[in-house]
Order: C-alpha cells, then sequence, then structure tokens
C-alpha cells in the first residue's frame, strides 16, 4: 500500500500507539485526584504540556489541549470573539481556510459579528496588504492559516504578523494544523497571539489536539465545566492522548530536521512525472509551497473515479480535502484561485509524510500515467 | 541576519580590580551554560569585552538565552571588519539594508579608541552617513530618534559594526560571591529571594521542609519544579528536603499553640545552619518581607533570629507583594507557586499564631524538651538532590 493522504490524517506511530496504551492501562487516575493515582496522571500531563511548548518555543502555560484542530480553530475564533465583543465585532479571514475556521465566523455572522474575507492571489496566497486595508477601528481578529490543506499554498504569516504589531487590540489566530512537523513557525517573534494544532496530522492519535494561547491573552471557553487547562477547556484530560501527541510531536520534528529535504525530492518527483502528462495541470504554486502537498487536475477525468482507479493500484490519495471530498463540492480552494469549475471537480491531492519513500512516488508516477492511458481511452 | 558575533559589555566587574580575572572567568562560565545547545559558538574574554563568535549558530537565539545571563550590562550583535575605509563602507551598507525599511531614520555613532585611524568620530560620521545617504534611497537621518543607530567602533584590532544594543540582565555571575543555603517554601517568596542573590553572585542551594502526610508528594514536586525554574539561571542547583514531620509533631505537643510558630521557625533555622555549615555555606537566604505575615514582624524576626549568628539574607525585606509577584511572573516561578497545595508551614498553622511574641518565653517553653537529637535526625536523614533545568521528574522515560 502507498499510502499518499496524509493531510487527510496519518498512521500513529508504533511508540505513539505504546505510549497510548501504557498510559492508559497504568496511569488511568484522574489529574484532579488528589491521591497518587491522580497525581501521577497529572504529572505526566504537565510533562506533556512542557514537552509541547518546548518544542514550539513557548511557554507551558500557553498550551491548551484539544481534542484536534476543529476544536482549536472554533475555541481560539469564538473565545476569542465572545470574550472581546464588547469592543469590537469584527473579524478577518481568509477565502480559502479550513472548513472549521470558516464555519465558526459564519456563524459568529450570524449572531451579528461582521467578517472580511480576503481573496488570494493565483497562487493561492493572501497579499498581507489586503489585509492591512480591511483592519477596522472595530475589527478584534485576524484569523490565517498557515499551509492551505488543499493546494499546500504557504500564506506570509511572518509579514501579516509583522504588520499586525501595529494593532495591539486586534488577536492574531493561525491555523498552523498542516504546517506542524514541517515548516515551523516561530510564535513570538511572528507575532502570534493563538495557533491551532492537530495530533493526528503528525502521527498522534485522533481527537488529541492544542491550541497556544499567548500569555495575557483572555478567551471564553466553549464548554462550561470543572475549569480544566487553566479554565480554558473544561472536560476530564485526555492524559492518554496528550502523552502520546507529545511523542508524536518530538518524533515528527526530529523527522523534519532529517528529512525534509527528501520529503520535497519526493514531492518533486511525483511534480516531474506528472508535468509529463499533457491532461495534468498543477495547481500547487511553483513558490512558497509546501513540502508535502500536491494538487493537480486531469483534464477530462473526474476525480472520484481517478481516486478510484488508483486505489486499484494500491496507492490512496484524495479529491481535495477529505471532508469536502464526500460532499462532491469543488475545492473552495481552487475557486478562490480563480480556478475553473471544470478544472475543480477534477482536482486530485497527493499529500505526503516523512514515511513515504522515493520509490513509492517512482511506482506512483508510473501507475498515474497508466491510469490516465487507460481512463483517456475510456472517457473519450 | 548577518551578524558573525555578539559583544558582550561587562557590568560592574569591570569595576572590580584585582578580582576581575576571577569574575569574567565566572562570567565565561555563565555564557558557555547558557548557551550549551549552540557547540559552534566560541566565546573569546578579554579585560573588557567579551564575544560570542557564532559560527553559524543563529544570533536571534544565542541573544535569547544572553538576556538572562546575570555579570552583563548590554550587548549587541555585531560584524567584525578590517580596519579599511572600503570594506567597513560595504558592510555598513549590507547592515542597514538588512534593517531598512520604508520611512526608516538612522544614524551614525561613530567611536574610535584606535587613535591612529584616519577619521576621527567627527569624520566616521560623516563619512558613512553620508555614504549611506546616497544609496539607500529613502533612507532619512535623525539624530535624536532614530529607528537603526548604526554604531561603528574602531578599535585596535579592527573596527565593529552593530545596530542594537541589548540590555543585559546586569548583576554579577553566579558563583561570585560565594554560596548560601535558600529556605525555600513552595510560596512565591522564597524561589524570588534565591533569584535576585544569584544576581548578586551568590551561589544558591536550596532547603525545604517536608512534612508527610500532612504534606503531599505533590507539594514537595512543586518544590523540585521551582528549583528547576531556578536552575536554569545557574545551570544546576542542589535541594536539601528535611523530613520535618517528627519535629512539627513534637512542637505541637510541647509549644502552646500561640507559639508553635515561631519555634517552628527557630528549629527550621537551626536545621538550616547545619546544612549551611556541612555544605560550606555562609549565609542563609529567606523570603521574608517586613510584615507580610505573622512570622514577619520584626519581633518575630528578633525571636527567631536569636538561635544563630549566621547572617541572614532577605532580599525582599523591603519589597511589596506586588512588586515580588512581578518578579515572580517574569522568572516564570510565579505559576508554580501559585499550585495549590499544602506546605508545612501552611497545614500546622494555628488559627491565632503570635505577632510579637517574647523571646524569653519562647526559650523558656523550648526549655521542657531537649529538640537537639530530633535535628541531628532530621539533618541526617536529608535528601540531597541535583536539579538540572529540563530534567523530566519523568515517570517513565520512553513514554516521551
Ligand atoms: C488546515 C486544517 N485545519 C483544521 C483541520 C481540522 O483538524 P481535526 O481533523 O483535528 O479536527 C484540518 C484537518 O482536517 C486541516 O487540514
Amino acid at each position: 500500500m502507498i499510502y499518499f493522504d496524509n493531510s487527510a490524517t496519518t498512521k500513529p506511530f508504533t511508540e505513539v500507539l505504546e505510549s497510548f496504551m501504557k498510559v492508559s492501562s497504568s496511569y488511568f487516575g484522574n489529574p484532579s485526584s488528589l491521591h497518587q493515582v491522580g497525581g501521577q496522571a497529572e504529572k505526566l500531563l504537565s510533562q506533556a504540556h512542557a514537552q509541547i511548548a518546548k518544542i514550539l518555543g513557548v511557554k507551558t502555560s500557553e498550551i491548551v489541549f484539544t481534542s484536534g484542530g476543529t476544536e482549536g480553530n472554533n475555541l481560539a475564533i469564538k473565545g476569542i470573539a465572545m470574550e472581546h465583543r464588547g469592543r469590537g465585532k469584527h473579524i478577518i479571514t481568509t477565502e480559502i481556510e479550513h472548513d472549521s475556521v470558516r464555519n465558526s465566523v459564519k456563524q459568529l455572522e450570524e449572531l451579528g459579528f461582521e467578517v472580511t474575507y480576503i481573496p488570494v492571489t493565483k497562487d493561492g496566497r493572501v497579499n498581507p496588504a489586503d489585509i492591512e486595508r480591511a483592519i477596522r477601528h472595530d475589527t478584534i481578529l485576524v484569523s490565517v492559516i498557515h499551509i492551505n490543506n488543499e493546494v499546500g499554498s504557504v500564506q506570509p504569516i511572518q509579514e501579516i504578523g509583522t504588520l499586525l504589531k501595529d494593532f495591539p487590540k486586534i488577536y492574531f489566530h493561525v491555523d498552523h494544523v498542516q504546517g506542524v512537523g514541517k515548516l515551523p513557525l516561530d510564535f513570538y517573534r511572528y507575532g502570534i497571539d493563538l495557533c491551532t494544532i492537530s495530533g493526528h496530522k503528525f502521527h498522534g492519535l485522533k481527537g488529541t489536539g492544542a491550541l497556544f494561547v499567548k500569555d495575557g491573552v483572555r478567551i471564553s471557553s466553549l464548554l462550561s465545566g470543572g475549569g480544566q487547562e487553566g479554565k480554558r477547556r473544561n472536560g476530564t484530560e485526555n492524559v492518554a492522548g496528550m502523552v502520546a501527541m507529545a511523542k508524536a510531536l518530538r518524533m515528527s520534528e526530529d523527522l523534519r530536521k532529517q528529512k525534509v529535504d527528501q520529503l520535497r525530492q519526493i514531492l518533486g518527483t511525483i511534480k516531474s512525472g506528472l508535468k509529463q502528462i499533457p491532461e495534468a495541470t498543477i495547481h500547487t504554486p511553483e513558490t512558497n509551497e509546501a513540502p508535502h502537498i500536491l494538487n493537480f487536475s486531469l483534464k477530462g477525468i473526474k476525480a472520484e473515479v481517478f481516486v478510484h482507479a488508483l486505489e486499484q493500484e494500491g496507492i490512496y490519495v484524495s479529491t481535495t480535502s477529505a471532508c469536502s471530498s464526500k460532499r462532491n463540492a469543488p475545492s473552495k480552494t481552487l475557486i478562490a484561485m480563480g480556478v475553473s469549475t471544470d478544472q475543480a471537480e477534477s482536482a486530485i491531492r497527493i499529500s505526503l509524510s516523512y514515511e513515504n519513500t522515493l520509490q513509492e512516488a517512482e511506482r506512483a508516477v508510473k501507475a498515474i500515467q497508466n491510469s490516465v492511458k487507460r481512463l483517456r481511452e475510456v472517457m473519450k | 541576519m548577518m551578524y558573525d558575533r555578539i559583544l558582550i559589555r561587562y557590568g560592574e566587574i569591570s569595576t572590580k580590580g584585582r578580582n576581575r580575572n576571577k569574575f569574567i572567568d565566572k562570567l565565561r562560565k555563565s555564557v558557555r551554560k547558557a548557551i550549551e545547545e549552540f557547540p559552534n559558538a566560541v566565546i573569546q574574554a578579554d579585560r573588557d569585552r567579551m564575544y560570542v563568535l557564532l559560527n553559524g549558530e543563529d544570533g536571534i537565539q544565542v541573544s535569547d538565552r544572553l538576556k538572562k545571563v546575570f555579570g552583563i550590562q548590554s550587548f549587541s550583535p555585531a560584524i567584525k571588519v578590517e580596519k579599511d575605509i572600503e570594506k567597513m563602507k560595504q558592510a555598513a551598507l549590507a547592515l542597514v539594508n538588512d534593517l531598512f525599511s520604508e520611512g526608516k531614520t538612522f544614524k551614525i555613532t561613530g567611536k574610535r579608541s584606535d587613535k591612529f585611524f584616519e577619521l576621527d568620530t567627527n569624520g566616521i560620521n560623516h563619512e558613512f552617513g553620508g555614504y549611506l545617504l546616497n544609496r539607500i534611497s529613502g533612507l532619512k537621518v535623525d539624530v535624536r530618534n532614530p529607528d537603526i543607530n548604526l554604531q561603528i567602533e574602531v578599535r585596535e584590532e579592527a573596527a565593529y559594526l552593530s545596530a542594537e544594543t541589548i540590555r543585559g540582565a546586569a548583576g554579577l555571575p553566579v558563583g561570585s560571591s560565594g554560596k548560601a543555603m535558600l529556605m525555600l517554601s513552595g510560596g512565591i517568596d522564597s524561589p524570588v529571594a534565591g533569584y535576585l542573590s544569584m544576581k548578586r553572585g551568590v551561589e544558591v542551594e536550596a532547603v525545604h521542609f517536608a512534612s508527610p502526610p500532612f504534606t503531599s508528594e505533590r507539594a514537595k514536586q512543586k518544590v523540585i519544579d521551582l528549583t528547576q525554574k531556578l536552575a536554569e539561571v545557574s545551570g544546576q542547583m542542589v535541594l536539601h528536603i528535611i523530613p520535618f514531620t517528627e519535629i512539627q509533631q513534637t512542637i505541637h505537643k510541647q509549644v502552646p499553640a500561640n507559639y508553635t510558630m515561631t519555634t517552628t521557625r527557630r528549629l527550621m533555622l537551626r536545621i538550616t545552619d547545619r546544612i549551611r555549615e556541612r555544605n560550606g555555606g555562609l549565609a542563609i537566604i529567606t523570603g521574608e518581607s517586613l510584615g507580610q505575615v505573622a512570622s514577619q514582624t520584626l519581633e518575630s524576626m528578633y525571636a527567631i533570629n536569636e538561635v544563630t549568628s549566621t547572617p541572614i539574607l532577605r532580599p525582599l525585606i523591603t519589597m511589596d507583594k506586588t512588586d515580588i509577584m512581578d518578579i515572580a511572573a517574569k522568572i516564570d516561578t510565579l505559576e508554580i507557586s501559585n499550585l495549590p497545595y499544602e506546605d508545612c508551614c501552611t497545614v500546622f498553622v494555628p488559627s491565632s499564631p503570635k505577632t510579637k511574641p517574647k523571646l524569653e518565653k519562647v526559650q523558656h517553653f523550648e526549655s521542657y524538651f531537649d529538640f537537639e537529637p530530633l535535628i541531628e535526625k532530621a539533618v541526617n536523614d536529608t535528601e540531597t538532590i541535583i536539579v538540572k533545568p529540563g530534567m523530566g521528574q519523568q515517570l517513565e522515560e520512553d513514554l516521551f
């Protein structure tokens, strides 16, 4: 099997599963319990906080554990909106956000907030100047995705953060779900106030994630409860999941340091292979692109058909993002980039992890070329 | 960032005459420890300057570490160039270009300790100012409040260019003032007292009193965590944990309730003094702040202090609680101190401790019981651990 759908989810590392099992069985206590069993669980939880904070280069108190990217994005956006709505009700985001951001601000629109959606260039990138122009006196939040999950375009986070430093009352949230372990961000230097990551995107477990909330930034919690995670995320903590995520992050960062160039090389091999297919159009930009995501269309071949054709060869790819693939809607990111609906509907996404190899890429290129040849005949 | 070195200006140690070499040596060790993670960086020290040669290491990260090192007055990322005007100009241009963006202003601060250099201070300012104005369009001069202050310093061996002066933590290099024992509770004050002592060059060892089961494992862990934070300043810290349960129970039985607090403090001080003696310390540090609680009135201190003639350093004595908390927040101990576990002082606190205890009375109450064997036993059963920063209090290493 060649698994090329790592932006949808990754396979948990064996070592990560071992940690999860071990903590779940030996340290099952509730961190809030006073006795030793609880004490040990609490110790593990605080160690997980400390390790994740250290790797991300922030303070332990700034890490709030969540159930994943969707929750992190909801908590950041609605948490800021609810806490600071007295000051203003204007939010700025982009046209290429993940649904968990897009639909969070949509929901806030229903509650009387106003949202400005910044468009992207044909390279799938926002222009920081457009964000600056959209700022109003009542703007409280700017939320921008780091690496777009559909096409892999990288947004100018540093530039946006830098220009926002002139507006100290506007909070800056970054959806870093696809970036973590691939392209690190310097949270402090880039002026980031809130930042979302999700465990299952870097070989941790589903249902685990973290939100960075900079010291001094107040957010409302979404779930009312017993005051866990500094009152920002109530509910008994998923200790085993968080220990597992801390380990997954450490291992992913180690791999990034050794293998990110190799990852680009593997992606490059697939890209070169695609360029030899006349029907292929590559949507992922040539510059400011992620090391692990490649999006392309094959003229005249429906995306769904192609996904199944490759599946027959034991190669697993996806039609744009996992969530929109079932609904059969064209990628909003591609539409925002000005790609035609036709093309957008036939878009395929390949997304890699450090576990993929050059051999797999070479095999995949052959399989893609053969499948196109076969389908070309049928589709005519 | 094109800087190749960081220039470090010494704090007060420049004035320390004969001890200068010792101070420089301690500072070099502190710097070494602080930038341990950057193996390519090389430290060069001379009588009035220290340089960290980056050799490809990240200057911004190295700067971040240097901010915390005591004994540094200020530092500047810098480039070294030959004393050749053309070469200096090229470097100046590259440096300012790097920092310049639309609308920024600059000035040049020339300095020359090499009296034979062809330009004097004014000449340097003129020559380089004109050169940069000609080559960077949009660049303007502002001598009062420049965005970029390009410093060009011509010394015997070379010229140094820098554009930023970053304030250091000041103080004296850790370990340059001898050793003292810090009485470390789990509260907000004592870690701050330890930190401020380290700032004056004291090598600190921590002493903590634990009374299980009245105090929990978590309270002890909290103290280890606090020690770990302090160890970030000095590289490592010794922590002595004194088993105190038996003594506390005895005090409870032997001394009237309103005097238990005074006796408890006196015994803690006696034990700490014993530990100090065994470890070659010269003083005891406490987090006392005048009038903050019953044990911190002058009457209390008078009654407690009587048990020893060892100097007791009280760095916080005249500080307000809010100021102490500000420092605690800055050194990252506040959050840990605020965790709610009982420590041995809170468990046995009587409902109305004497705020003005009388020395004769406390001596009288204590005279009915010989605490000496219990003290000896506590000192002998002390658990001593060496705490290092980042040292996981890990249950099982491989979980992470
Ligand atoms: C960019 C981005 N943000 C957020 C999410 C949501 O994360 P999760 O699946 O952990 O809820 C995803 C993944 O689907 C994503 O790719």
